[in-house]
Parts: C-alpha cells; structure tokens; sequence
C-alpha cells in the first residue's frame, strides 16, 4: 500500500544543478550592496535629517555594513542575519542577493562587493582543495555536528533527505561515524561546551576530509558571537574550507556549498541583484 | 494576604497550583540589592508574577522543588546562573553551565556588568555520574549523535535493555542568550527571540512582542493579528509534520518518512513564499508585522487546500500501518496526575489530559475570535496520544490557517504596525508554539532591554524525559524522543 502511495505524486526530485530550478533561484540569500557600493557619499548630507538609524554603520544589527574611507560601502555576508533591515531602510544601496550560490572557499570572499584577492591565490586554493577532494569521487559521506544552532539549521540539513533534494542522487549520503565521514558540517556559533566534542569529531575523521560552516552563526557566530558562552564561528575551532552564509541558509545553499567543496560547481556563480 | 518571602515561597507555590494554577516558571535577576526571584503562575486568562528578593550576599534560599516538583531545572538553572543554593533540592548539580569546582563565576543575567575576556568553558567532569545497582552501566548517547540532530547527551544507564534511568546533560548547546538580549534596543529583541529556538521563530517573536506591547499599552491593528495567526499556524503545521515524519523514520517506513518530509517541505516553502523566509522570521514586529503576505489569498487558500488533502490521506494511511502503532501504542507514557502536577505544556500535555493552551486558554492576536475545535481528546499520554493529538490539531490549524487568509482579503488598505516604542518596565508576554507555551518575562529601562527572559516549552517539558520510560527499552528511545518533538536550542539557552 504504501508502495503505491509512494508513487502517488510521480518524480518531485530536483533536477538542480544540472537543470535549473526557479526556487532554487528565486531564493532570497543574504543581503548585498548594489552597484557596486558606489555613489553613497553624495547622499550622506541627508543622513541627519533622518535620524540616527540611517547611519550605515548602525543599520545593522550584527554590525556587517562598512563605510569605506572612499564612501563606498562594503557588507559581510557571512556577518548577515537576513534580517533585511538595510534593504528596508536604504533600498537604493541594499538589495537580496537571489540563488543558492552564497557559499564561498574563502571568509573574505563572503564580503560584498569583492574585495580584491589575487586570482592566483584563488586559483591555488581551488587547486589544493580539488588536490584532497578528488579521492572522494562520487561517493561522499557527510556528517554533521552541531555546535550551538538554534535548530532551523538542523530542520535544512534534514531537508536535503526529502524526496525534493534527495542528495543520494549526487552520490552524498549522511553517516553517523566520523570514522566514515569525508564531510564535516558544522552549525552553530560554536558554543563553548561543544568545543571539545566538535574537535574530537574533526580528528575521527580520516584524510582527507573537508569542513563547512553552515549559516551565519556558523561562519561569524551572528548575533551571538564573542560571548562567555559562544565564539565568534567555528573557523576559532577548526579550520574551514567552505562558508555558507544564510539565517539558516536554504537546503539549495547547502547543496551549492556540498558541491562548491567537492570541486563540482564552479566558485561563486555571479549572484543575481535584485532590489 | 501576607508578602510572600524566601522561605515560604515553595509553601505559597504549593497551595497556588494546588488551586488550581499552572506553575510556568521560576527565573532570577541580578540586581544591586540582590537577586530577585520571580516565581510565574498561568492561569484562564493571564500569568501572574510572584518577586521575592535575596538580598545581597545571600546564596541560599529553602528549596521550591520540594513542594512543587516543576520547579526541579528552574532551581539548577538559578543555581548556575546566579550561584544560589536552593537548599534541600533532591539533586542541586549544574545543568545548563558545569564549571570546574571554585570556577566562582556566575553570569548573572540583569546585572549590566559585562565581563570582558570572561570565557566559561564547560567541564563535564563537574557532573557526578549516578549509576548504582549491580549489573548496570551507562551507555552515553551524545552530544554528537547518529543523523542530523541537535546536540545533546542522553546517559542512560541500564543493564542491558530496560532503561532505568536515563540522565540528560543540555549544557552544551548554552549558548549565553540571556546575557545576549542585554543592553539590546527593544526593537532589536525581537531578532534575538526569534533566534531562540529556530524552528519556532514565530511564537518566540509574538512571545516576546506580546509583553512590549503590553508595556506599550497598543492595540496590534486587525491584519497584523490575521497575518501572525497564519504564521503561527503554519509554524505549527511544519513542526507536527516533522515529528510525524520523525516516528514514521524511527520505525523504518521509507515510504512514509520521504512523504511526510515531503509535506514540511511544501509547507516550508508555502512560507517562504509569503514572507522570504522558510522560517517566518522578520514577520513579527513590535507593534504588528513587517507587511502582508506576498502571495494573494486565493494562492494561499489552494496550496494549503491542496496540502490538507495530501497530508489527510497520508495521516489515515499511517494511522492503519500496525507494524508503525505498535511501536507507539504504550510507549513511554506520561501518567496524566504527572502531567497535571507538572504542568506539562503543548501537545506533550494534551495527550496526558492536561490541556492548558494558551491560545485559547489566554488567548491573543487573533486567537479571542476563535472557538477552539472540539478535538476527540486522547489521554492514554503514551507516544501514540502525543501523534493522535497533533494530527487532530493539524485540521484544526488548517482550518485557522483557511480563516485568517480569507479574512486578510477583507481588510486590504488598513495599517500593519501600531506605535509600540514602550521606554520602561516590564511585562509577561505568551504564545504558543508547536512545541507548548512560550513564556517571556521582559525588563526595560531607557529603550533598552535590562532582562530578558525566554522559558520555551522545552525546557519546561524535557525534563520529564525522566519519567516515562516505565518498562520500554533502548528500541524505544526514539519514539520517545521523537514523539515529545521538543527543540535543543531553547533549553540551555
């Protein structure tokens, strides 16, 4: 009975990323800056008139906006709670960045717009990673911990199982030994208390083995960094390789980064801006 | 009637629950005169405050556990917030932050001292671990666990099959929240709230919103009250569908696991469709909402139409598998006296026949215009009662969920937020999440927050993991955890 139930409804797997999928790219990723972050400083007279909220620098509530010496205007994504506070206040200098492809193999490529890295250092670190990700092929096992999420993280990992991700077809599977894992996900700020757990994890693991920080808690500890109880993301515990912003980030944004990691996407998909 | 003092605050509580009210928690607050207790009792239509202040330097206080038993992780969490010794407390040891002995620092929520460079690193070996008889021994379960799961440990100590006792140790995943909200813009809490527990982001938002808008004295206007009954529903329909698909998972039915999974999906992306977020975060705002669902009504009404029948179809399928109602019939049964004397909160509670929901109960937002649905009512408070409930309570939020969105087409052009900027204060605000009620007790001075305290229905309801493993054995552990289908996050805070 239940056979025939599970056939009910005919294929809902995604065929993404080898055919696009429209919520994975309508999907609305952190915030960004548009044009570049140009052409701010001309409006700034008016920033008095408007009250203290419209100081960029206090727009946000995790302090990701920069003003730049020049005017221009920079923001950290992997600092971004998606709270969309900027885009509200200052809708012709913010807007969402849309698609899956938030992730990025380096902590100052999440910062928006680019910050000038060498194309040489990039292109060595894409190389070293494919250099220990090759061995894994098409068969990759993940395992994930939690180090202090507030649990929408775990309900988005647990979505990439559904019928609709079903990451089984990408050769991905889930393990619950370290021993067997080449993946390790990491959610959370990074709580103190699973410090130690998290560590002993990551040496279970044999090489090689990559590391994702999945959300913003993950890669800067959002709201909650640098406390008595938390740090500022787990890249102060471990070394990472990929960074997943997003509060949480998407089912799709994982998918990107699981791949970004394994060296099946290219790095960075140019995002789509929309205001 | 007589002030209520330290020692005759555990006397005061008895005979108040004994009357009839709900004991909905016990939270402290540093101050420079000492610490201030702050005792909460639910009853038809409000919370009330109990304060009793410790002066300073007093560290111990008669024990309230003694005489209401729903205070036993209240006092250990006062104990290693504040440093306090609740004195006969059956088991005085940390929960929420073991430091190494004479650590002597407590984070002290309200005092607005911070302590800079201050870093608590937990240290498991200030837990004693209690296994006594012969033959038994302690397998531990966590923090790090098999399948994508929060992170907690679950000691359980059993000789071989049965399970005893089982210990719980949620300290590491305290995440220093309350310290957090501190010194925040009462504006900005509200981000914060929704952060306590992810997968209930709505009801800690109303939560918390609720006790500003009391201070503030405003009148949230109709559509916003439409809008956070639709979230709040839809919140609801996605953690019932995961805890379903949780046990169908525990029991093996591959089939019915990718089904039910495949429904939270939809309804997750129902909710981004209407606010940008699968999670409803950025919905709630002090005062009203941040705007009106991005999809019409009619979009609405047919996708949730079209849900309602899928998960309806599945559900009966389900309810008729034996191989799945035999896991779950008898299974960890929560005795209703227990449930009542605890004031075990949400569908954990219901399934006992103690059904105190605060939608109804103390209702909000939308909820006074509402008749609660005649639900059958299962009170058998095994894992089985904890399903039949939510299932029951799935038709029931659909039909909210219908209500609030044909009732959105008819109020187009009136306001979304009212002027909700409360100064100073403090107020109790509620709502219920899928988990049970959520319960804030907030301090404001200057705009600003001075305390915060969210108490989640995990909190309240996980500590009586302890009580309902009579007779089930290691197999069954799943089914009992996923049947009380509680959130990590919002224990340890």
């Amino acid at each position: 009975m239940w056979v025939l139930r599970g056939l009910r409804n005919g294929v809902v797997t995604t065929r993404w990323p080898a055919k696009p999928d429209p919520y994975a790219d309508e999907w609305r990723g952190p915030a960004t800056v548009l044009d570049g972050g140009r052409g701010t400083a001309g409006e700034r007279g008016t920033a008095g008139e408007r009250g203290t909220a419209d100081r960029l620098d206090q727009l946000c509530p995790t302090g990701a906006i920069d003003q730049r010496e020049d005017g221009g205007v920079t923001l950290d994504q992997g600092k971004c709670i998606c709270c969309g506070r900027c885009v509200t206040a200052r809708p012709e200098l913010f807007g969402w960045a849309r698609g899956p492809a938030s992730g990025a193999l380096t902590r100052g490529g999440l910062v928006v717009p680019e910050i000038a890295e060498t194309d040489e250092d990039l292109a060595q670190m894409r190389a070293s990673l494919r250099g220990r990700t090759r061995a894994l092929g098409r068969s990759v096992h993940l395992r994930h911990v939690d180090a202090g999420s507030d649990g929408s993280e775990e309900w988005e990992l647990q979505a990439l199982l559904n019928p609709v991700y079903d990451v089984h077809r990408l050769g991905v599977f889930f393990t619950a030994s370290p021993r067997h894992a080449d993946v390790l996900i990491v959610t959370g700020a990074g709580t103190r208390g699973m410090a130690e757990p998290l560590r002993l994890t990551y040496q279970g693991m044999p090489d090689p083995k990559i590391v994702i920080a999945a959300g913003t808690d993950a890669v800067s500890g959002g709201l909650l960094a640098d406390s008595y109880a938390t740090r500022g993301g787990i890249g102060e515990i471990l070394p990472v390789d990929v960074w997943v912003p997003g509060s949480p980030p998407s089912p799709f944004s994982l998918l990107h980064a699981l791949l970004l990691g394994l060296g099946r996407l290219p790095d960075r998909q140019s995002a789509e801006v929309t205001p | 009637m007589t002030p209520v003092t330290a020692a005759t605050l555990g006397a005061v509580l008895a005979q108040q629950v004994a009357g009839g009210s709900r004991f909905a928690g016990l939270f402290g607050t540093a101050e420079p005169r000492g610490v201030l207790i702050s005792a909460h009792l639910a009853d038809s239509g409000t919370v009330r405050t109990m304060n009793v202040l410790l002066p300073a330097p007093g560290d111990n206080y008669p024990s309230v556990t003694v005489r209401v038993g729903a205070a036993f992780w209240y006092e250990r969490e006062l104990q290693d917030a504040f440093g306090l010794v609740p004195v006969g407390h059956p088991r005085p040891e940390p929960l929420i932050l073991p430091l190494p002995n004479g650590a002597g620092w407590h984070p002290r929520p309200g005092e607005q001292v911070d302590a800079p460079g201050v870093a608590a690193d937990p240290d498991p070996r200030a837990l004693p671990r209690h296994v006594t008889g012969p033959g038994l021994f302690t397998i531990p379960h966590g923090p790090v666990r098999s399948g994508v799961l929060e992170s907690i440990e679950y000691l359980v100590e059993t000789p071989g099959e049965d399970i005893p006792h089982l210990n719980m140790r949620v300290f590491y995943k305290h995440r220093g929240i309350e310290k957090r909200f501190e010194q925040m813009p009462a504006a900005d809490g509200v981000l914060l709230a929704e952060r306590v527990e992810g997968t209930a982001s709505v009801a800690h938002a109303l939560a918390y919103c609720h006790a500003l808008e009391r201070l503030a004295g405003c009148e949230v206007p109709l559509p916003a009250r439409l809008v956070r009954m639709l979230h709040a529903e839809l919140e609801r329909v996605a953690g019932y569908l995961d805890v379903t698909a949780r046990l169908a998972d525990a029991a093996g039915l591959a089939v019915a696991t990718a089904r039910f999974s495949w429904h939270k999906e939809r309804v997750l992306r129902l909710v981004s469709r209407l606010c940008g977020s699968r999670f409803g975060r950025g919905i709630v705002l002090p005062g009203g909402i941040g705007g009106l669902p991005l999809a019409g009504s009619a979009e609405v009404l047919a996708e949730t139409a079209r849900l309602e029948k899928a998960i309806g179809a599945d559900s009966a399928a389900l309810m008729g598998t034996s191989s799945f109602l035999d896991r779950l019939r008898g299974t960890g049964p929560l005795r209703p006296e227990r449930a009542r004397a605890h004031g075990a909160l949400g569908p954990i509670g219901r399934a006992s026949g103690f059904a105190d929901d605060s939608r109804f109960t103390r209702p909000y937002d939308a909820y006074p215009a509402v008749e609660p649905a005649q639900l059958s009512g299962h009170a058998d408070g095994d894992a089985l009662a904890r399903l039949r409930v939510r299932m029951d309570e799935l038709g029931q939020s659909f039909g909210l969920i219908r209500r609030a969105a044909s009732e959105l087409g008819q109020v187009a052009g009136q306001p979304l937020r009212a002027d909700c900027e409360p100064a100073e204060g403090r107020a109790v605000g509620w709502a219920e999440s899928p988990h049970g009620e959520v319960l804030y007790d907030v301090r404001l001075a200057g705009g600003r927050i001075v305390r915060c305290r969210p108490r989640s229905a995990s909190f309240h309801n996980l500590v009586l993991m302890h009580e309902v493993f009579a007779g089930d054995i290691l197999t069954d552990f799943p089914f009992i955890e996923a049947s009380f289908g509680l959130c990590v996050a919002g224990v340890a805070l």
